[in-house]
């Protein structure tokens, strides 16, 4: 199956069609979520009154840090295991995005805070500290990657990162969890099912689907430039030697 | 498969931690530095002091492990020690792991060993608490080097590798930094903390060989 998917021509030829399906949709589901929230919910006193609907992007975002590390981890496994380029390629294209999602994250919830909590930023709460490290481990990716002078170098050294930074996030998780926390608990996924109101509910996961549509989409646009460039440079390489 | 290269590597890097002359003194002095820098910062108001020690001194184990780590890898690139270790068929991560061993011996544990000393300059009661802290950095400083370690490797070709190996390192040292400023502050969990610092520095010892060694066969190439 690994072989089948790994195939940059089938990649390019799928992706092709999804990557402007998932564009339109992820677009359509975003706007939606977003009328939704600034219209449509009533206000909840208890978050903070209307600036509580920052929360129609502020939770996608935090999601999408998350999911976007876990992928980034996942394909640098892919990667270190098969040699399958595709997934360095997508490895690559991730960490930029997946760093510009958890920034959202951390701009929005420090947005949120302002008003209900009086602070921009408290340094012992357990969320906020998880997100801002996942923002490092991207950072600290991309620098690396960056730095390398060989684009195989780049994806070996980006791999083993990545894989020994998926392997520490559980223990920083943990370990910020023991300070004591501002941040409400989960409410969306929890053993007992969502504790939100539908009326909440419905334009949120409306909203996450369309932050991930976007995100695949964006993803799969960066791929393909990329193999594009890489076509290039192989062409132009062997144009020289003629 | 014989002992020698690993015990070689260790003994080459005891040499080299040592070499200049001053070996243990120069982390030591950067530790004082920053001790002595901090009361002219902040104000001499004993609480403060007393409340800001502790994490003066996790923060200057943590730093001065990166200023040692920088070169450690690198130096080995750049004049073919690496390609001789991959030579000899010792299991890299044990190289690896004897390097880091030898660097903490000579640069961290002597601050952890200096650290009651510092906490008296920020006021702390001559305590046998000062001894337990000592274990605590001891334990958390280990840690420190094996991450930090792992960053050294990953841009051992990398020119001006330090910075880079700040910010690779720096999530990593976050559960350590934790532990054990809750083991020290008697936060929530303060019980357990001593533990889990313990537990966490075991998991860097075992895990960044491994990767250390991933990233020195990439050096290498």
């Amino acid at each position: 199956m690994w072989s089948y998917f790994a195939n940059p021509h089938k990649f390019l030829s799928l992706s092709a069609w999804l990557a402007p399906l998932f564009y339109g949709a992820g677009t359509l589901c975003i706007l939606w979520g977003l009328w939704q929230g600034l219209w449509i919910v009533p206000k909840d006193e208890y978050q903070g009154g209307d600036i509580m609907r920052v929360m129609f992007i502020h939770v996608p975002a935090a999601w999408l840090s998350m999911a976007s590390y876990s992928a980034l981890a996942v394909a640098s496994f892919v990667w270190f295991i098969w040699r399958h380029e595709l997934a360095d390629i997508a490895a690559k294209a991730i960490a930029p995005l997946g760093a510009v999602w958890t920034a959202l994250c951390l701009a929005t919830g420090s947005i949120w805070g302002k008003p209900t909590w009086g602070t921009w930023w408290q340094w012992d709460d357990a969320r906020m500290m998880s997100v801002l490290f996942l923002l490092f481990l991207f950072l600290g990716y991309m620098a690396l990657r960056a730095s390398m002078d060989s684009r195989q170098k780049a994806a070996r050294a980006g791999a083993i990162l990545a894989m020994v930074g998926a392997i520490n996030v559980p223990l920083i998780k943990f370990s910020v969890d023991l300070f004591t926390s501002l941040h409400q608990p989960a409410s969306v996924i929890t053993a007992d099912g969502p504790k939100m109101a539908a009326v909440y509910l419905t334009p949120l996961l409306v909203s996450g689907l369309g932050h991930a549509l976007l995100f695949g989409g964006l993803v799969m646009t960066h791929m393909r430039t990329e193999i594009r460039q890489r076509r290039i440079a192989r062409l132009t390489a062997s144009a020289l030697e003629g | 498969m014989s002992a020698a290269p690993i015990l070689a590597a260790f003994r080459q890097a005891f040499a080299e931690a040592w070499a200049g002359g001053a070996g243990a003194l120069l982390p030591l002095g950067f530790l004082g530095g920053a001790a002595v820098l901090v009361p002219l910062g902040i104000g001499s108001d004993t609480q403060t002091l007393k409340a800001v020690g502790p994490g003066i001194i996790w923060v200057s184990l943590a730093l001065s492990s990166l200023v040692t780590l920088e070169r450690i890898f690198q130096a080995d690139v750049e004049d073919g020690t690496l390609d001789l270790w991959l030579q000899t068929g010792a299991p890299m991560a044990a190289l690896a792991a004897a390097k880091t061993l030898a660097h903490w011996l000579a640069a961290g544990l002597p601050l952890a060993l200096a650290s009651p000393l510092l906490a008296l300059m920020f006021q702390a009661q001559a305590s046998v608490e000062l001894l337990i802290h000592l274990g605590l950095y001891t334990l958390g400083g280990l840690a420190f080097f094996f991450w930090g370690g792992v960053g050294a490797a990953l841009s051992a070709t990398v020119r001006r590798g330090g910075l880079l190996i700040s910010i690779i390192a720096l999530p990593l040292y976050v559960p350590t930094a934790i532990f054990g400023a809750i083991a020290m502050t008697g936060g929530i969990g303060s019980d357990g903390a001593p533990l889990l610092l313990a537990a966490s520095t075991l998991f860097a010892c075992a895990v960044a060989p491994y990767a250390m060694a991933a990233a020195l066969r990439l050096a290498a190439d």
